[in-house]
Protein backbone atom coordinates (compact mmCIF):
# COMPACT_ATOMS: atom_id res chain seq x y z
CA UNK A 1 0.00 0.00 0.00
CA UNK A 2 1.51 3.65 -0.92
CA UNK A 3 2.34 5.46 2.20
CA UNK A 4 1.27 8.96 2.37
CA UNK A 5 4.66 10.89 2.23
CA UNK A 6 5.92 12.18 5.25
CA UNK A 7 6.59 16.32 5.15
CA UNK A 8 6.73 18.77 8.19
CA UNK A 9 3.22 19.70 7.26
CA UNK A 10 0.88 16.69 6.87
CA UNK A 11 2.80 15.07 9.62
CA UNK A 12 2.33 17.97 12.15
CA UNK A 13 -1.42 18.21 10.81
CA UNK A 14 -2.18 14.30 11.26
CA UNK A 15 -0.50 13.57 14.46
CA UNK A 16 -2.54 16.82 15.84
CA UNK A 17 -5.62 15.89 14.61
CA UNK A 18 -5.06 12.09 16.19
CA UNK A 19 -4.05 13.90 19.23
CA UNK A 20 -7.10 16.24 19.32
CA UNK A 21 -9.74 13.55 18.58
CA UNK A 22 -8.17 11.24 20.97
CA UNK A 23 -8.04 14.38 23.34
CA UNK A 24 -11.94 14.78 23.11
CA UNK A 25 -12.76 11.43 23.15
CA UNK A 26 -11.23 11.21 27.09
CA UNK A 27 -12.82 13.90 28.06
CA UNK A 28 -16.40 13.01 27.22
CA UNK A 29 -15.44 9.52 28.77
CA UNK A 30 -14.29 11.16 31.78
CA UNK A 31 -17.15 13.52 32.29
CA UNK A 32 -19.40 10.36 31.73
CA UNK A 33 -17.96 7.84 34.36
CA UNK A 34 -16.86 10.52 36.79
CA UNK A 35 -20.02 10.53 38.55
CA UNK A 36 -20.24 6.82 39.01
CA UNK A 37 -16.39 6.50 39.62
CA UNK A 38 -17.03 8.70 42.57
CA UNK A 39 -20.12 6.70 44.10
CA UNK A 40 -18.07 3.50 43.24
CA UNK A 41 -15.69 5.15 45.72
CA UNK A 42 -17.90 6.08 48.29
CA UNK A 43 -19.40 2.96 48.41
CA UNK A 44 -16.01 1.07 48.74
CA UNK A 45 -15.46 2.98 51.66
CA UNK A 46 -18.34 2.69 53.30
CA UNK A 47 -17.92 -1.17 52.77
CA UNK A 48 -14.80 -0.86 54.26
CA UNK A 49 -15.45 1.16 57.49
CA UNK A 50 -18.58 -1.27 57.71
CA UNK A 51 -16.01 -3.90 58.81
CA UNK A 52 -14.59 -2.42 61.30
CA UNK A 53 -17.08 -0.34 62.60
CA UNK A 54 -20.68 -2.01 62.13
CA UNK A 55 -23.37 -0.51 61.39
CA UNK A 56 -21.81 2.43 59.44
CA UNK A 57 -23.87 1.59 55.99
CA UNK A 58 -26.65 3.49 57.47
CA UNK A 59 -24.44 6.00 59.20
CA UNK A 60 -23.21 9.77 58.81
CA UNK A 61 -19.25 9.35 57.99
CA UNK A 62 -17.23 12.30 58.83
CA UNK A 63 -13.00 12.48 57.64
CA UNK A 64 -10.42 13.78 58.94
CA UNK A 65 -6.89 13.84 57.88
CA UNK A 66 -4.68 13.55 61.07
CA UNK A 67 -0.86 13.45 61.14
CA UNK A 68 0.49 10.15 62.69
CA UNK A 69 1.70 11.11 66.03
CA UNK A 70 5.60 9.40 65.09
CA UNK A 71 5.19 11.91 61.78
CA UNK A 72 5.56 9.17 59.48
CA UNK A 73 2.73 9.94 57.38
CA UNK A 74 -1.12 11.07 57.74
CA UNK A 75 -3.90 8.86 58.99
CA UNK A 76 -7.28 9.25 57.78
CA UNK A 77 -9.80 8.92 60.46
CA UNK A 78 -13.63 8.46 59.73
CA UNK A 79 -15.85 9.28 62.62
CA UNK A 80 -18.95 7.09 62.68
CA UNK A 81 -22.09 9.12 63.92
CA UNK A 82 -25.33 8.17 64.30
CA UNK A 83 -28.07 10.11 65.23
CA UNK A 84 -25.21 12.52 66.20
CA UNK A 85 -23.75 10.23 68.49
CA UNK A 86 -20.48 8.78 67.45
CA UNK A 87 -20.72 4.90 67.56
CA UNK A 88 -17.31 4.56 66.47
CA UNK A 89 -13.97 5.66 64.52
CA UNK A 90 -12.20 4.08 61.54
CA UNK A 91 -8.89 4.45 60.96
CA UNK A 92 -6.84 3.94 58.12
CA UNK A 93 -3.60 3.24 58.84
CA UNK A 94 -0.51 1.99 57.95
CA UNK A 95 3.18 0.49 58.18
CA UNK A 96 6.17 0.58 56.03
CA UNK A 97 7.37 -3.12 57.56
CA UNK A 98 5.17 -5.70 55.39
CA UNK A 99 7.03 -8.05 53.93
CA UNK A 100 6.18 -6.56 50.98
CA UNK A 101 6.35 -3.02 51.20
CA UNK A 102 3.33 -0.97 52.87
CA UNK A 103 0.08 -2.06 54.22
CA UNK A 104 -2.71 -0.47 54.53
CA UNK A 105 -5.23 -1.77 57.62
CA UNK A 106 -8.42 0.05 58.48
CA UNK A 107 -8.98 -0.35 62.01
CA UNK A 108 -12.59 0.70 64.28
CA UNK A 109 -12.27 1.87 67.91
CA UNK A 110 -14.58 2.26 70.57
CA UNK A 111 -14.90 5.65 72.36
CA UNK A 112 -12.33 3.85 74.88
CA UNK A 113 -9.89 3.21 72.24
CA UNK A 114 -10.93 -0.66 72.06
CA UNK A 115 -10.29 -2.45 69.20
CA UNK A 116 -13.66 -3.05 66.97
CA UNK A 117 -12.65 -4.85 64.58
CA UNK A 118 -9.62 -4.54 61.62
CA UNK A 119 -8.52 -5.75 58.04
CA UNK A 120 -6.25 -5.18 55.72
CA UNK A 121 -7.43 -2.37 52.62
CA UNK A 122 -4.49 -3.19 50.69
CA UNK A 123 -1.29 -5.18 50.62
CA UNK A 124 1.73 -6.81 48.99
CA UNK A 125 2.26 -9.67 50.97
CA UNK A 126 3.05 -13.36 50.05
CA UNK A 127 0.04 -15.35 48.96
CA UNK A 128 -0.64 -18.29 51.80
CA UNK A 129 1.43 -16.86 54.27
CA UNK A 130 1.36 -12.92 54.74
CA UNK A 131 -2.11 -12.43 53.25
CA UNK A 132 -3.85 -14.60 55.74
CA UNK A 133 -4.02 -11.07 57.92
CA UNK A 134 -6.89 -10.44 55.02
CA UNK A 135 -10.91 -11.29 56.24
CA UNK A 136 -10.89 -12.73 52.92
CA UNK A 137 -8.09 -14.84 53.40
CA UNK A 138 -8.30 -16.14 57.57
CA UNK A 139 -9.66 -15.34 60.56
CA UNK A 140 -6.50 -14.55 61.99
CA UNK A 141 -7.37 -11.01 62.52
CA UNK A 142 -10.47 -11.46 64.83
CA UNK A 143 -7.95 -12.23 67.56
CA UNK A 144 -7.83 -8.36 67.40
CA UNK A 145 -11.23 -7.78 68.61
CA UNK A 146 -11.66 -5.95 71.80
CA UNK A 147 -7.97 -5.63 72.59
CA UNK A 148 -6.50 -2.12 73.56
CA UNK A 149 -3.72 -1.88 71.58
CA UNK A 150 -2.25 0.77 74.31
CA UNK A 151 -1.85 -2.65 76.49
CA UNK A 152 1.74 -3.84 76.43
CA UNK A 153 1.13 -7.30 75.65
CA UNK A 154 0.09 -6.15 72.07
CA UNK A 155 2.91 -7.75 70.85
CA UNK A 156 3.43 -11.10 68.57
CA UNK A 157 4.07 -14.06 71.22
CA UNK A 158 7.51 -14.20 69.79
CA UNK A 159 8.43 -10.05 71.17
CA UNK A 160 6.76 -11.48 74.48
CA UNK A 161 3.24 -10.37 73.71
CA UNK A 162 -0.21 -12.32 73.29
CA UNK A 163 -1.02 -11.95 69.75
CA UNK A 164 -0.70 -15.19 68.02
CA UNK A 165 1.48 -14.61 64.93
CA UNK A 166 0.44 -15.96 61.56
CA UNK A 167 2.90 -19.22 61.12
CA UNK A 168 5.37 -18.37 59.15
CA UNK A 169 4.77 -14.43 58.75
CA UNK A 170 5.82 -12.93 62.13
CA UNK A 171 6.95 -10.17 59.80
CA UNK A 172 3.30 -9.46 58.12
CA UNK A 173 2.08 -10.00 61.92
CA UNK A 174 4.56 -7.33 63.28
CA UNK A 175 3.76 -5.02 60.23
CA UNK A 176 0.07 -5.24 60.84
CA UNK A 177 0.74 -5.12 64.72
CA UNK A 178 3.03 -1.70 64.07
CA UNK A 179 -0.18 -0.35 61.67
CA UNK A 180 -2.49 -0.55 64.40
CA UNK A 181 -0.23 0.50 67.34
CA UNK A 182 0.54 3.96 65.01
CA UNK A 183 -3.74 4.88 64.63
CA UNK A 184 -4.20 3.87 68.43
CA UNK A 185 -1.28 6.22 69.19
CA UNK A 186 -2.63 8.66 67.43
CA UNK A 187 -6.28 8.71 67.75
CA UNK A 188 -5.43 8.60 71.64
CA UNK A 189 -3.30 11.77 71.42
CA UNK A 190 -6.37 13.11 69.51
CA UNK A 191 -8.87 12.34 72.25
CA UNK A 192 -6.55 13.87 74.50
CA UNK A 193 -6.28 17.12 72.63
CA UNK A 194 -10.20 17.26 72.88
CA UNK A 195 -10.76 17.19 76.04
CA UNK A 196 -7.71 19.21 76.78
CA UNK A 197 -9.49 21.72 74.67
CA UNK A 198 -12.99 21.16 76.62
CA UNK A 199 -11.27 21.79 79.94
CA UNK A 200 -9.61 25.01 78.39
CA UNK A 201 -12.80 26.08 77.02
CA UNK A 202 -14.94 25.44 80.59
CA UNK A 203 -11.94 27.25 82.43
CA UNK A 204 -12.36 30.26 80.24
CA UNK A 205 -16.17 30.01 81.23
CA UNK A 206 -15.51 29.73 84.90
CA UNK A 207 -13.56 33.06 84.52
CA UNK B 1 -7.34 -15.72 3.86
CA UNK B 2 -11.16 -15.76 4.38
CA UNK B 3 -12.71 -14.42 7.28
CA UNK B 4 -12.96 -17.50 9.24
CA UNK B 5 -9.36 -18.74 8.65
CA UNK B 6 -8.32 -15.06 9.75
CA UNK B 7 -10.37 -15.28 12.92
CA UNK B 8 -8.78 -18.72 13.98
CA UNK B 9 -5.49 -18.04 13.52
CA UNK B 10 -5.23 -15.80 16.69
CA UNK B 11 -5.92 -18.76 18.83
CA UNK B 12 -3.48 -21.72 17.96
CA UNK B 13 -1.66 -21.03 14.87
CA UNK B 14 -0.31 -17.41 15.75
CA UNK B 15 -1.55 -17.29 19.42
CA UNK B 16 -0.19 -13.87 20.53
CA UNK B 17 0.93 -15.40 24.11
CA UNK B 18 2.13 -19.02 23.20
CA UNK B 19 3.37 -18.66 19.74
CA UNK B 20 4.31 -15.05 18.76
CA UNK B 21 5.31 -15.22 22.46
CA UNK B 22 4.13 -11.38 22.72
CA UNK B 23 2.88 -9.55 25.88
CA UNK B 24 4.15 -11.78 28.05
CA UNK B 25 4.82 -8.84 30.97
CA UNK B 26 1.04 -8.68 32.06
CA UNK B 27 0.80 -12.49 30.87
CA UNK B 28 3.04 -13.31 33.78
CA UNK B 29 1.46 -10.64 36.13
CA UNK B 30 -1.67 -11.45 35.86
CA UNK B 31 -2.47 -14.70 35.74
CA UNK B 32 -1.88 -15.53 39.41
CA UNK B 33 -6.23 -17.05 39.15
CA UNK B 34 -8.18 -17.81 36.00
CA UNK B 35 -10.83 -14.65 36.73
CA UNK B 36 -8.20 -12.74 36.51
CA UNK B 37 -6.48 -13.96 33.80
CA UNK B 38 -9.53 -14.17 32.15
CA UNK B 39 -10.70 -10.75 32.99
CA UNK B 40 -7.41 -9.11 31.91
CA UNK B 41 -7.42 -10.46 28.38
CA UNK B 42 -11.11 -9.81 27.95
CA UNK B 43 -9.68 -6.04 28.56
CA UNK B 44 -7.17 -6.57 26.01
CA UNK B 45 -9.33 -8.07 23.60
CA UNK B 46 -11.42 -5.04 23.83
CA UNK B 47 -8.63 -2.52 22.91
CA UNK B 48 -7.50 -4.51 20.49
CA UNK B 49 -10.28 -4.77 18.64
CA UNK B 50 -10.94 -1.07 18.41
CA UNK B 51 -7.79 0.11 18.17
CA UNK B 52 -7.04 -2.41 14.90
CA UNK B 53 -10.61 -0.98 13.70
CA UNK B 54 -9.60 2.95 14.36
CA UNK B 55 -6.17 2.08 13.09
CA UNK B 56 -7.35 0.57 9.86
CA UNK B 57 -9.46 3.38 9.24
CA UNK B 58 -7.03 6.26 9.56
CA UNK B 59 -3.90 4.43 8.44
CA UNK B 60 -3.78 5.58 4.93
CA UNK B 61 -3.85 9.45 5.80
CA UNK B 62 -1.19 8.51 8.04
CA UNK B 63 2.34 9.95 7.44
CA UNK B 64 4.64 6.86 7.51
CA UNK B 65 7.28 8.84 9.80
CA UNK B 66 5.02 9.65 12.70
CA UNK B 67 2.88 6.55 12.28
CA UNK B 68 4.03 5.20 15.46
CA UNK B 69 3.40 7.77 17.87
CA UNK B 70 -0.10 8.01 16.37
CA UNK B 71 -0.37 4.17 16.88
CA UNK B 72 0.14 4.95 20.63
CA UNK B 73 -2.16 7.52 20.82
CA UNK B 74 -4.79 5.82 19.38
CA UNK B 75 -3.99 2.67 22.09
CA UNK B 76 -3.38 4.83 24.93
CA UNK B 77 -7.09 6.72 24.44
CA UNK B 78 -8.58 3.47 24.03
CA UNK B 79 -6.99 1.82 27.20
CA UNK B 80 -7.96 5.12 29.65
CA UNK B 81 -11.53 4.67 28.37
CA UNK B 82 -11.30 0.67 29.39
CA UNK B 83 -9.81 2.06 32.38
CA UNK B 84 -12.38 4.28 33.24
CA UNK B 85 -15.27 2.33 32.48
CA UNK B 86 -13.68 -0.67 34.62
CA UNK B 87 -13.43 1.64 37.04
CA UNK B 88 -16.97 3.10 37.18
CA UNK B 89 -18.86 0.00 36.51
CA UNK B 90 -16.57 -2.78 37.72
CA UNK B 91 -14.58 -1.33 40.78
CA UNK B 92 -14.03 -4.88 42.09
CA UNK B 93 -12.40 -6.89 39.03
CA UNK B 94 -10.87 -2.99 38.53
CA UNK B 95 -9.16 -3.68 42.32
CA UNK B 96 -7.08 -6.71 41.30
CA UNK B 97 -6.35 -5.57 37.43
CA UNK B 98 -6.37 -1.62 37.82
CA UNK B 99 -2.54 -1.61 37.82
CA UNK B 100 -2.36 -3.65 35.14
CA UNK B 101 -4.42 -1.94 32.72
CA UNK B 102 -2.23 0.87 31.75
CA UNK B 103 0.34 -1.50 30.92
CA UNK B 104 -1.84 -2.51 28.32
CA UNK B 105 -0.40 0.85 26.24
CA UNK B 106 2.97 -0.55 26.22
CA UNK B 107 1.33 -3.96 25.44
CA UNK B 108 3.29 -5.60 22.23
CA UNK B 109 0.29 -7.40 20.97
CA UNK B 110 -1.83 -4.11 20.52
CA UNK B 111 1.34 -2.33 18.37
CA UNK B 112 2.15 -5.65 16.84
CA UNK B 113 -1.19 -5.93 15.19
CA UNK B 114 -1.52 -2.30 14.67
CA UNK B 115 1.72 -2.54 12.63
CA UNK B 116 1.72 -5.95 10.55
CA UNK B 117 -2.02 -5.91 10.01
CA UNK B 118 -4.31 -3.06 10.08
CA UNK B 119 -2.38 -0.78 9.04
CA UNK B 120 -2.46 -2.97 5.44
CA UNK B 121 -5.92 -3.95 5.51
CA UNK B 122 -9.46 -3.15 6.24
CA UNK B 123 -11.85 -2.33 8.96
CA UNK B 124 -13.40 -5.61 8.68
CA UNK B 125 -10.71 -7.67 8.70
CA UNK B 126 -8.72 -5.88 11.00
CA UNK B 127 -11.42 -6.48 13.69
CA UNK B 128 -11.83 -10.19 12.77
CA UNK B 129 -8.24 -10.12 13.58
CA UNK B 130 -8.19 -7.95 16.41
CA UNK B 131 -11.11 -10.29 17.94
CA UNK B 132 -9.11 -13.69 16.62
CA UNK B 133 -6.14 -12.06 18.73
CA UNK B 134 -7.85 -11.30 21.65
CA UNK B 135 -9.81 -14.64 22.01
CA UNK B 136 -5.93 -16.76 21.67
CA UNK B 137 -4.83 -13.84 24.31
CA UNK B 138 -7.87 -14.44 26.70
CA UNK B 139 -7.82 -18.07 26.20
CA UNK B 140 -3.86 -18.64 27.09
CA UNK B 141 -4.49 -16.33 29.98
CA UNK B 142 -7.19 -18.03 31.58
CA UNK B 143 -5.53 -21.66 30.83
CA UNK B 144 -2.52 -20.33 32.29
CA UNK B 145 -4.38 -18.71 35.61
CA UNK B 146 -6.77 -21.65 35.78
CA UNK B 147 -3.78 -24.00 36.17
CA UNK B 148 -1.41 -21.77 38.42
CA UNK B 149 -4.85 -21.66 40.77
CA UNK B 150 -5.28 -25.09 40.53
CA UNK B 151 -1.94 -26.33 41.57
CA UNK B 152 -1.56 -22.95 43.94
CA UNK B 153 -4.53 -22.55 45.56
CA UNK B 154 -6.55 -25.65 44.88
CA UNK B 155 -9.33 -23.89 43.25
CA UNK B 156 -11.24 -22.99 39.59
CA UNK B 157 -12.13 -19.54 39.19
CA UNK B 158 -12.61 -18.93 43.20
CA UNK B 159 -14.25 -22.66 44.26
CA UNK B 160 -12.43 -24.29 46.01
CA UNK B 161 -12.31 -28.29 45.25
CA UNK B 162 -9.90 -29.49 48.37
CA UNK B 163 -9.21 -27.82 51.72
CA UNK B 164 -4.97 -26.63 52.23
CA UNK B 165 -2.76 -24.46 50.49
CA UNK B 166 -1.57 -26.19 47.87
CA UNK B 167 1.64 -25.77 45.70
CA UNK B 168 2.46 -22.41 46.45
CA UNK B 169 5.06 -21.60 44.21
CA UNK B 170 2.22 -21.57 41.37
CA UNK B 171 0.78 -18.88 42.55
CA UNK B 172 3.86 -16.90 42.97
CA UNK B 173 6.62 -15.27 40.19
CA UNK B 174 8.48 -18.51 39.30
CA UNK B 175 4.88 -20.35 38.87
CA UNK B 176 3.87 -18.05 35.86
CA UNK B 177 6.78 -19.10 34.17
CA UNK B 178 6.88 -22.79 34.78
CA UNK B 179 2.94 -22.73 33.31
CA UNK B 180 3.88 -20.24 30.69
CA UNK B 181 6.86 -22.38 29.34
CA UNK B 182 4.85 -26.05 29.56
CA UNK B 183 1.97 -23.99 27.86
CA UNK B 184 4.57 -23.32 25.00
CA UNK B 185 5.66 -26.21 24.41
CA UNK B 186 2.12 -28.47 24.40
CA UNK B 187 1.13 -25.30 21.81
CA UNK B 188 4.18 -25.99 19.78
CA UNK B 189 3.83 -29.91 19.71
CA UNK B 190 -0.10 -29.77 18.64
CA UNK B 191 1.14 -27.37 15.50
CA UNK B 192 3.64 -29.53 14.41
Amino acid sequence: MAKKESTLKSMTLVLFLITAISAAALAGVYMLTKEPIQASKDNKLKETVNVVVPGADNAEIETKIIPAIDGTGDLSFYFVKKDGKTIGTAVQTFSNNGFGGTILIMVGFDENGNIIDSDVVEHHETPGLGNKSAKSVSNWNEQFKGKNPQNDNFKVNKDGGEIDAITAATISSRAYIDAIKRASDTFKNYQNSLVNNNEIKEEQNNE
Amino acid sequence: MNNWQNFTKGILKENPILVLVLGTCPTLATTSSAINGMSMGLATMFVLVLSNIAISLVAKIIPDKVRIPCYIVVIAAFVTIVDLLMQAYVPAIYATLGIFIPLIVVNCILLGRAESFASKNGALASAIDGLGMGVGYTLALTVLGAIREILGSLSVFGWKFAQGDGILLFVLAPGAFFGLAFLIALVKKINK
